[in-house]
């Protein structure tokens, strides 16, 4: 952090609108290998909508992606995941039917010729649950619908770490996990940082976030009131952030200085 | 920079538990306790219906009546087949039956009217319900329109097609003897031992060196003993089902002797292993269950899942036209009532009742078969009881409606039980 290393990936003024709600205004973002990057705001201030425009789920509307300095156009998961930006979504997005192996390595089989190569993904999917320490999943073989909330959390992680990923991207991973999962899961959040991922933590926990984060990002409404080191903010900044926009000389500038952002889904 | 956790090898080298027999069966009943009954609906069915037509009519249990099985069930067998791809993906296909029929058609059209050969009609019967499948399915994924609206749509469409091809309803005879062939037809003795011999020789081979494999790379297989069982069982039931088929089963051989396995039941053997590998063994299988299970998180992962609807639907109305062949050589011709009817309904009945879900994500092409002989047996055995169609009709129905009962509450209890 002290060597303020360049950023990994770098979003430049952001902009995204559904029909005629614009969920995203102008957001800049950065995001630093070897550091946990926290990302908050409240309920619909648009921290999801942001990391589907990273991995290609949503097109953006304008603005300039940089990844390693370079600008450069994601128009399809497939785009980001050969970037090495991985997503672990707030819905987890696995398949119920198909097994933890399968789900691991889905759109991206290993195959030898045209058939799949079910004993190196299986040999594969267990050396990076066990790299990432995971005991909790029992059988490699079992259907993801037999998993409970942390096993199958640790799946989706699991699944985003497989793949050599620079980036990877945490929605809401400890929502609806008990506090022993959540543990577990910010200490996986830290270790990846550790070994030089850029990791973004996204959640609207200041427990979770201050325990890990190097860096927290804070969304209003749509647009980025800050992005400061954790070290020179503290919990009652941070909650001021998500809930006012602004703390003290941080954040968006005063109200009432001519445009009303009323749009953001706040409306009336 | 791009860091893959490494990993702890002492955590990968713990030995998988091994798994006793016991434990195997344990791990089974608790599957199905769990609400993932897979086929045992049907094969229980099966079992059921075949003990209680041989006790009312021991005619039923004749080598005669088991032949007859085979050619009465083999073209509804097809076509669900077909169907368990577009069930797989969460779709319906109601135009799978007239789209046999329009296939028939044009089959029956290029031989008997144009004089082509039977193997250019046969690839055009085929090749039309490749089209069809792909108008289908670009409509639904593409336009977008639901998949119930579209085949209904072409439900009806395609039954006028089939009174058009056919200048209103006049019935074309098919007498290509190889077309014929296909329905009617018996290998000889022989060959139906060496093709039981080498379909257990190739399965035990996959089987044992699948479990040598992984077992040699320390990953967890079933124990040897249910290989060998699984192995065992397919040879016994081959075995007795060739040699019931070889026995003569004509009443006066002085006339003709009829005896082997029917040429149709190698093409559906033939069809039902290569569906079964293109689902369980190759990226593309993998992808048509996964667009099942969560369309969303196959799109995540990159699957180009519109590409995938539409190849369900473009297998499902080829294999329909392979139905419509087999039943336009069974009849020895084509009428606007072929592919239609109850079709359809028997089709989609015998992919539900063998295990296949109407909610997408789950099946296999050998649901098609199980579910293609209890229908079969139901219709053979209660015409062999003289029930009126009326009748027939009535208990295929209750038979649709009860495997979807079944279906839709092993999936309650699965989701109950966390087993979803
Ligand atoms: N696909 C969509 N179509 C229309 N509005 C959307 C869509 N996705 C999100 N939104 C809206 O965008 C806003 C931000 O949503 P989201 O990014 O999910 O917020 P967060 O993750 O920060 O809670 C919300 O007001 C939400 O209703
Ligand atoms: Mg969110």
């Amino acid at each position: 952090m002290s060597t303020s290393p360049s950023p990994l990936l770098e979003l430049s003024r952001i902009n995204k609108s559904f029909g005629p709600v614009q969920v995203l205004r102008d957001v800049d973002f950065t995001v630093t290998a070897g550091e946990v990057t926290a990302l908050v705001g409240d309920n619909g201030a648009g921290k999801s909508t942001l990391v589907k425009c990273v991995s290609g789920i949503y097109s953006i509307d304008s603005g300039i992606v940089f990844y390693d300095g370079e600008p450069i156009s994601i128009n399809g998961p497939r785009d980001a995941a050969d970037r090495g930006i991985e997503v672990v979504y707030q819905d987890l997005a696995l398949c119920d039917n198909l097994d933890v192996v399968q789900n691991m390595f889905l759109g991206r089989e290993r195959r030898t010729g045209l058939v799949l190569d079910e004993a190196t993904m299986e040999e594969l999917a267990a050396e990076t649950l066990a790299g990432l320490s995971v005991r909790t999943v029992k059988s490699l073989r079992q259907p993801v619908s037999s998993l409970s909330g942390g096993q199958r959390q640790t799946v989706a992680i699991a699944k985003a770490v497989l793949w050599n990923s620079n980036v990877v991207i945490l929605d809401e991973p400890t929502a609806a996990l008990g506090v022993a999962q959540t543990g577990q899961v910010l200490e996986l959040a830290r270790r990846m940082a550790d070994n030089g991922l850029a990791v973004v933590l996204i959640s609207h926990n200041m427990n979770d976030v201050f325990a890990v984060a190097d860096r927290v990002a804070a969304l209003y409404l749509g647009r980025m009131a800050a992005q400061v080191p954790i070290t020179e903010v503290t919990h009652a900044q941070v909650v001021e952030l998500i809930t006012a926009g602004r703390s003290g000389d941080l954040g968006l500038p005063a109200a009432g200085s001519g445009d009303d952002y009323g749009l953001n889904g706040a409306r009336g | 920079m791009s860091t893959h956790i490494e990993a702890t090898p002492a955590v990968k080298t713990v030995p998988p538990p091994a798994v006793s027999l016991g434990g195997h069966v344990r791990g089974y009943l608790a599957r199905v306790r769990g609400g993932d009954i897979g086929s045992l609906p049907a094969v229980l069915g099966l079992l059921v219906l075949c003990v209680v037509f041989s006790i009312v009519r021991p005619t039923f249990f004749s080598p005669g009546n088991f032949a007859n099985l085979f050619s009465q069930g083999a073209a509804v067998t097809l076509i669900a087949m077909g169907l368990v791809f577009v069930l797989l993906v969460g779709e319906i296909d109601l135009s799978a039956g007239f789209t046999s029929g329009v296939c028939a058609s044009v089959l029956a059209i290029l031989l008997a009217t144009y004089g082509f050969p039977w193997y250019i009609a046969v690839a055009a019967a085929v090749l039309a319900g490749t089209v069809i499948g792909a108008v289908l399915g670009f409509l639904v994924a593409k336009v977008g329109i639901p998949s119930f609206v579209v085949t209904l749509a072409a439900f009806l469409a395609f039954q006028g097609v089939v009174l058009l091809l056919l200048k209103e309803g006049t019935n074309i005879t098919v007498s290509d003897s190889v077309v014929v062939a296909i329905s009617n037809r018996n290998l000889p003795p022989v060959l139906g031992w060496v093709l039981a011999a080498v379909a257990v020789a190739a399965y035990a081979a996959v089987q044992l060196n699948r479990f040598r494999r992984r077992t040699g790379r320390g990953l967890a297989t079933d124990p040897l003993v249910v290989v060998l069982i699984r192995i065992g069982a397919l040879a016994v039931a081959l075995g007795a089902a060739v040699y019931v088929l070889n026995v003569e089963r004509s009443l006066n051989t002085l006339i003709a002797s009829l005896k082997g396995v029917p040429v149709i039941v190698p093409i559906i053997a033939g069809l039902l292993i290569l569906w079964t590998f293109v689902l369980d063994k190759t990226p593309y299988g993998r992808h048509l269950y996964a667009t099942g299970g969560n369309h969303e998180a196959a799109r995540r992962a990159g699957i180009n899942v519109d590409r995938i609807r539409i190849s369900a639907f473009v297998l499902c109305s080829t294999m329909a036209a392979v139905g419509g062949i087999v039943a336009a050589s069974r009849d020895h011709s084509v009428d606007p009532n072929t592919g239609g009817s109850n079709v359809l309904l028997y089709a989609v009945g015998a992919a539900v009742i063998g295990g296949t879900s109407l909610f997408g994500g789950k099946g296999r092409a050998r649901d098609a078969v199980l579910g293609g002989a209890v229908v079969a047996v139901i219709i053979n055995g209660m015409g062999l009881m003289g029930y009126s169609s009326g009748i027939k009709y009535v208990v295929t129905g209750c038979v649709l409606l009860l495997a979807a009962g079944v279906d839709a509450l092993s999936r309650r209890r699965a989701a109950a039980t966390g087993n979803r």
